[in-house]
């Protein structure tokens, strides 16, 4: 039995000012699994990989890997693969200016020379191998993400490599590519690699691990057999006791339903980005936009707040012909807008959180009419009691709190300009739980007290919960509307998916 | 308000004006204890029979007032764009070109008139050119160093041009009141002006969002623009407020001398115009800036060079010590030394306390 | 179709892209000088000559361009030559009383001064590269300022050792101008006298010095690092490349090429002065730039830092010969050829990624 395994993992532990990112967490990979490692943002997923990969230090724990007899200390992502531990990150860590055969050989051959011809012949049979559409001699800068994200793996996969670490990898892939890399991902695990799998998704985790260990705030809840785990089990163990909190929230959901005077409307709008589409919100309605990534779903809110330089249509706002190219149009017109990439397009890290508070509401006002010190101050103290935002002082810099605490740093930017429509694109991602339910009692809230507001999540549990009218979005184009009885998480599955539902 | 939670927050704010502020304070205290009475400053009258202070503190300065006012307009630039512009001296000399050709253009007469055009004509231009550069960046995405490296390689022979090939010379008592005193002050008027601009910027930043625009702009343009600021126009703008700034300086350095010489006006300035906002503490990659930082730091090199003058070495000779304390300077402010320091003050006061923590046990 | 046909043509990379624009460029350009002036521009000596006066130039290109490519920038190495021609000529001419005192020590003949030279033309770019680079890649400071540092460090440097502009001795420099006669590339003067056309031996270690970084650049793993650290300092860190042994490389490497530019440069002018290789280090910017460089790192070529420096010192012929002698018209139309190039970059790579998308 013992020989089976690749990897252990004991009582690994990680402080970060103030947190405690990790706590105790045991891990075990056996040769030639696939092993999904879940857990809620926020669990300690990505902390444990790069603990495992040598870019942060542990503060406490052993980590053991086959072949060496002592537990192991790994400084450096090379020290790392030197014990056969290879990582292919879901931000892409490739030079974009090299090619595609020298990305995957970069830092890891012998001797002083480049063999051109030999590195591309090589990496030329290992594309062809793995079915990867790219050339050697392609810039990589000229390959899809999609293409960038298979080179990635391709030159973890030809080290040595015992154990190879997957951190999101399907995110930016489309089914096509995602069912490539899984037959890749199963060949692997065929020649005896330990695959650790780190997504989002329930579905693939199923489709293709063989166990999975699940991570709540930075602890261990368990190990255990994908057969004897029951998908609603382990969404359970991922979020654990918020569930109550959760169901507390459902109860509000009709919220706004009922009013249908229209606050804004949409013909045909397009942007560079975004197909023309129709679109409208109602005074005190919370509706989302849904699809998978990809889908268009961010393209078309860009599209309304004039994030992307808009090509056409006509916009109503209170019916009244509006003209919306730029984002500070939308903002005259009452719109906020909260961006999905925080870091970004959201925050402005070494600007104090004062700042980042009352900039929005400074650009409304004008360049010629400053907000006084102590106006800002008695704005940032008024949001920061309001929000629970926690925050050493207004004069600390953004950058340095934490994910859900910018992200309330950011919605108190936009509460503060006191708009008639708010669009919150990904409120919730990348922050802790307590945080997400919060932001969306809070948006319940605003919705009740007139506001009008466009929702969008990539978890549709959330946005079943929040919204009481969904549009969905497939291939960058509108392909159904969901409301009332409709909003079932197997309907809107459906309709994301094609073919079913009452759509098309 | 809450007094305790502003002064912590306060201090810390000022901590990027340490490393100039210990520069100056090392000179004044090398030069005090080199000779007593350096920095004493005397009333003397000069040709004109009007009284006028003298002195190394006056020189330092009155000779830095150029390097100051285009040190004010680099912060902006540095800040919005992450880059510096390298062709401040030869826009200076466009300008100055320009201003001696308008009060070329009076036929000998000058009257305060032409002056004023003559300073509203180099202002327009040098604000043109400043925005050529930064309509380069802005727009074009160019880097600020790449885009202002065509100035500076033409830019002071399109000056000579200006002049059609000459050196002309103007005097006049307004250029001269310009470059040296007016009658009755006995205050050096470019320390004036540098005062007049060190105003119009301070007014510029109480009542208008300009520093929080050029900052959000600086460290995060896309989140910027998502805001509703216009981040093309606040880099153009940055550019063409240093354009005035150039056409101030060429201002100066003409009537100092009461000729143009497109070669050697303000030669080099550009280099330690960038060196006065990073030895502010100003990060050269652009975001947060500190404008008084680069104003000490440009008297901070105003003042190595005076000292160093006094100490009679050469004039060519300065650059290198200069760059010994340049060296010194960043070395002392640079990330890895800080985080060193960092580390070896925390490891001593661990261990006070483990001593305290027995002595206690 | 037009994705298979866009499949099966091989992919050009940024750096070989604008490198073909600028040696198109240059042909274009050449050609059309040799079309409409004719004249100088027909006899190989024009060519020769831009070579033996920008020999130096080409070389501290090269190491300029070694550092862009990093995404770094060196702006000492026009100080660093200058320094280094003048120490080389005080060297050569007697007036360093500690080489004659070595010299005499060690018996030598006068020859061993050449020696001694380049030597210390070696030892002097070295420690500036040296210096400058574990500033800026092991304490992580802004290049631009140590670098500057280091300019004003040369730059006072010459006239602390020297006031006075030096000559080198006319024996020696007799040796070290030795020029090479291509009787075979020769072109009739006025009088129809074959005259042979005659390259410097510093055109000569300028292309070896070509030839070399190119090889480095190309087939070296160090060279592929440069590379690697300016397309992505974080990524290639994550892809095992020693990120500060390289960024040190890189700065010592255009030390030691600017001690060799200036040596080559001492060849050329036989003479040491403060206003040396004034404004070199621009130039040299402008010719990576010419040449496909880019200075946000990560694509360049030195084949392309080549001719960036022969189709700026074309312009500059192309300028005097069409007539325009104002002595202003020379900067302005490298300063217009220069915009020019930047902007076709711009747009060329700002295309390039659109269509990617």
């Amino acid at each position: 039995m013992k020989e089976d395994i690749v990897l252990t993992m004991r009582g690994i532990c990680k402080v970060f000012p103030g947190v405690m990112a990790l706590n105790g967490v045991d891990f075990t990979l056996r040769k030639g699994e696939i092993h999904a490692l879940m857990g809620e943002n926020g669990a300690g997923k990505s902390t444990l990989i790069k603990v495992l990969t040598g870019v942060y230090p542990k503060d406490a724990g052993e980590i053991r890997v086959d072949g060496v007899d002592e537990a192991i200390t790994i400084r450096s992502p090379q020290e790392a693969q030197s014990y056969g531990i290879s990582t292919v990150y879901q931000e892409i860590s490739l030079c974009p200016n090299l090619t595609v055969a020298e990305n995957m050989f970069i830092g890891r051959t012998r001797g002083g020379t480049v063999n051109w011809k030999a590195m591309e012949k090589r990496a030329g049979e290992l594309l062809d191998s793995l079915g990867i559409p790219a050339r050697p001699r392609q810039q990589l800068s000229n390959c899809s993400l999609a293409v960038q994200q298979m080179v990635a793996i391709a030159r973890a996969v030809d080290t040595e490599c015992k154990v190879l670490i997957l951190d999101e990898p399907t995110s930016s892939l489309d089914d096509k590519e995602v069912e490539m890399l899984f037959r890749l991902m199963r060949d692997l695990k065929a020649r005896g690699v330990g695959i650790i799998f780190v997504t989002h998704f329930l579905e693939q985790v199923y489709e293709v691990s063989d166990r999975i260990t699940v991570l709540r705030n930075g602890e261990l809840v368990g190990e255990y057999e994908v057969e004897k785990l029951p998908q609603v089990q382990l969404v359970a163990m991922m979020i654990g006791r918020e569930l109550e909190n959760l169901s507390v929230i459902r109860k509000e959901n009709p919220a706004g339903a009922a009013k249908k005077e229209v606050r804004y409307e949409a013909r045909q709008l397009s942007s560079t980005e975004s197909r023309p589409f129709d679109f409208y919100i109602g005074k005190g309605e919370v509706n989302g936009f849904t699809g998978l990534l990809g889908s268009g779903r961010s393209e078309s809110v860009r599209a309304i707040f004039g994030a992307d330089p808009v090509t056409g249509g006509e916009v109503k706002m209170e019916g009244k012909k509006a003209r919306i190219t730029k984002p500070l149009d939308a903002m005259k017109n009452g719109i906020g807008y909260l961006p999905e990439d925080r870091k970004r397009d959201g925050i402005i890290a070494d600007l104090s959180v004062r700042d980042n508070i009352i900039l929005a509401l400074q650009v409304l006002r004008g360049m010629g009419h400053p907000i006084s010190r102590a106006k800002a101050e008695a704005f940032a103290d008024e949001y920061i009691k309001a929000l629970g935002i926690k925050t050493a002082s207004t004069d600390t810099p953004i950058g340095s709190l934490s994910g859900g605490n910018q992200q309330k740093v950011i919605l108190a930017r936009w509460l503060l300009t006191h708009p008639k429509y708010l669009i919150l694109d990904e409120p919730t991602r990348g922050i802790d739980v307590g945080t997400k339910t919060e932001i969306q009692k809070l948006v319940l809230k605003l919705a009740e007290e007139g506001m009008s507001v466009t929702f969008i999540s990539s978890e549709i549990e959330e946005m079943l919960r929040t919204c009481s009218r969904l549009i969905v979005m497939r291939d960058r184009n509108i392909v159904g509307e969901l409301t009332g009885d409709e909003l079932t998480q197997s309907h809107v599955m459906h309709t994301i998916a094609g073919g079913g539902g009452d759509s098309e | 308000m809450n007094n305790r939670k502003r002064k912590a927050g306060g201090l810390s704010k000022y901590s990027q004006l340490l490393v100039p502020l210990i520069a100056i304070l090392v000179l004044v205290i090398f030069n005090l204890i080199r000779d007593p009475g350096f920095f004493s400053v005397g009333l003397t009258t000069n040709n004109n029979g009007d009284p006028v202070l003298q002195g190394n503190l006056i020189s330092i300065l009155n000779g830095a007032s150029e390097l100051v006012i285009l040190s004010m307009g680099m912060t902006l630039v540095t800040a919005a764009c992450g880059g510096q512009d390298i062709s401040v001296g030869a826009l200076a000399a466009i300008a100055g070109s320009v201003f001696v050709k308008v009060l070329k253009s009076g036929g000998g007469s000058i009257s305060p008139l032409l002056v004023l055009g003559g300073f509203l004509m180099c202002c327009a231009v040098a604000m043109v050119f400043g925005a050529f550069n930064g309509s380069l960046v802005a727009f074009f995405n160019i880097q600020p160093m790449i885009a202002t490296l065509i100035l500076f390689t033409c830019g002071r022979s399109i000056a000579y041009w200006i002049n059609g090939g000459a050196t002309p010379t103007v005097s006049s008592p307004i250029i001269n009141a310009v470059g040296s005193f007016i009658p009755g002050i006995p205050i050096p008027t470019p320390i004036l002006i540098v005062l007049l601009m060190g105003g119009l910027f301070a007014l510029l930043f109480r009542f208008t969002t300009l520093g929080l625009y050029i900052q959000a702009v600086g460290i995060n343009q896309s989140a910027a623009r998502l805001n509703g600021i216009n981040a093309v126009g606040i880099k153009l703008l940055s550019f063409v407020i240093l354009g005035v700034c150039c056409a101030v300086a060429g201002m100066i350095g003409v009537s100092r001398l009461g000729l143009i010489n497109h070669e050697t006006l303000l030669i080099n300035i550009e280099m330690d115009a960038i060196l006065a906002v990073a030895i502010g503490g100003n990060n050269l990659g652009g975001g947060k800036f500190k404008m008084i930082g680069s104003v000490l730091g440009a008297y901070a090199i105003q003042a190595l060079t005076i000292t160093l003058y006094a100490m009679k070495v050469p004039s060519t000779d300065v650059k290198a010590y200069k760059a010994v304390v340049i060296v010194l300077l960043v070395v002392m402010g640079s990330p890895v030394v800080k985080e060193a320091a960092d580390r070896f003050t925390k490891r001593i006061r661990a261990a006070r306390r483990s001593d305290t923590g027995k002595e206690a046990a | 179709m037009e994705e298979k046909g866009k499949l099966r043509r091989e992919p050009i990379t940024d750096t070989q892209l604008l490198m073909t624009i600028t040696v198109c460029i240059f042909v274009g350009m050449y050609i059309l000088a040799i079309l409409i002036w004719g004249g100088g521009f027909k006899k190989p000596q024009m060519l020769f000559d831009m070579l033996n006066d920008n020999a130096y130039l080409i070389i501290i290109s090269c190491g300029l361009t070694i550092v862009m490519i990093t995404g770094s920038i060196d702006i000492s190495v026009g100080g660093v030559t200058a320094l280094v021609a003048m120490v080389g000529v005080m060297i050569l001419n007697g007036n360093l009383t500690l080489f004659n005192g070595l010299i005499a020590a060690l018996g030598l003949g006068e020859g061993a001064r050449i020696a001694f030279a380049l030597l210390m033309s070696l030892l002097i770019g070295l420690a500036f590269g040296l210096v400058q680079g574990y500033l800026i890649a092991h304490l992580e400071i802004q290049p631009f300022i140590i670098t500057l540092a280091g300019m004003f460090f040369a730059r006072g440097m010459i006239t602390i050792i020297s006031v006075d502009p030096q000559k080198g001795p006319q024996d020696l420099m007799d040796i070290l101008q030795k020029r090479i006669e291509m009787a075979w590339l020769g072109s009739p003067n006025k009088k129809g006298v074959m005259i042979p056309a005659r390259m410097e031996i510093g055109v000569v270690i300028a292309l070896v010095i070509v030839v070399l970084v190119y090889l480095l650049l190309r087939r070296t793993k160090l060279g592929r690092s440069f590379y690697a650290v300016g397309g992505n300092r974080q990524s290639a860190l994550m892809l095992g490349v020693n990120v500060r042994q390289s960024r040190f490389m890189a700065h010592l490497l255009c030390g030691l090429l600017s001690g060799i530019a200036g040596f080559v440069f001492m060849m050329h002018t036989g003479a040491g002065n403060a206003t040396n290789a004034t404004a070199a280090e621009m130039n040299a910017i402008a010719s990576s730039i010419i040449g496909g460089t880019l200075l946000t790192g990560g694509v360049g070529n030195v084949i392309g830092t080549f001719f960036g420096v022969l189709t700026l010192s074309t312009i500059k012929s192309i300028v005097t010969t069409s007539g325009l002698r104002d002595p202003w018209w020379q900067s302005i139309t490298t300063g217009a050829m220069l915009c020019f190039f930047i902007l076709l970059q711009s747009v060329v790579l700002m295309r390039k990624n659109k269509r990617k998308k």
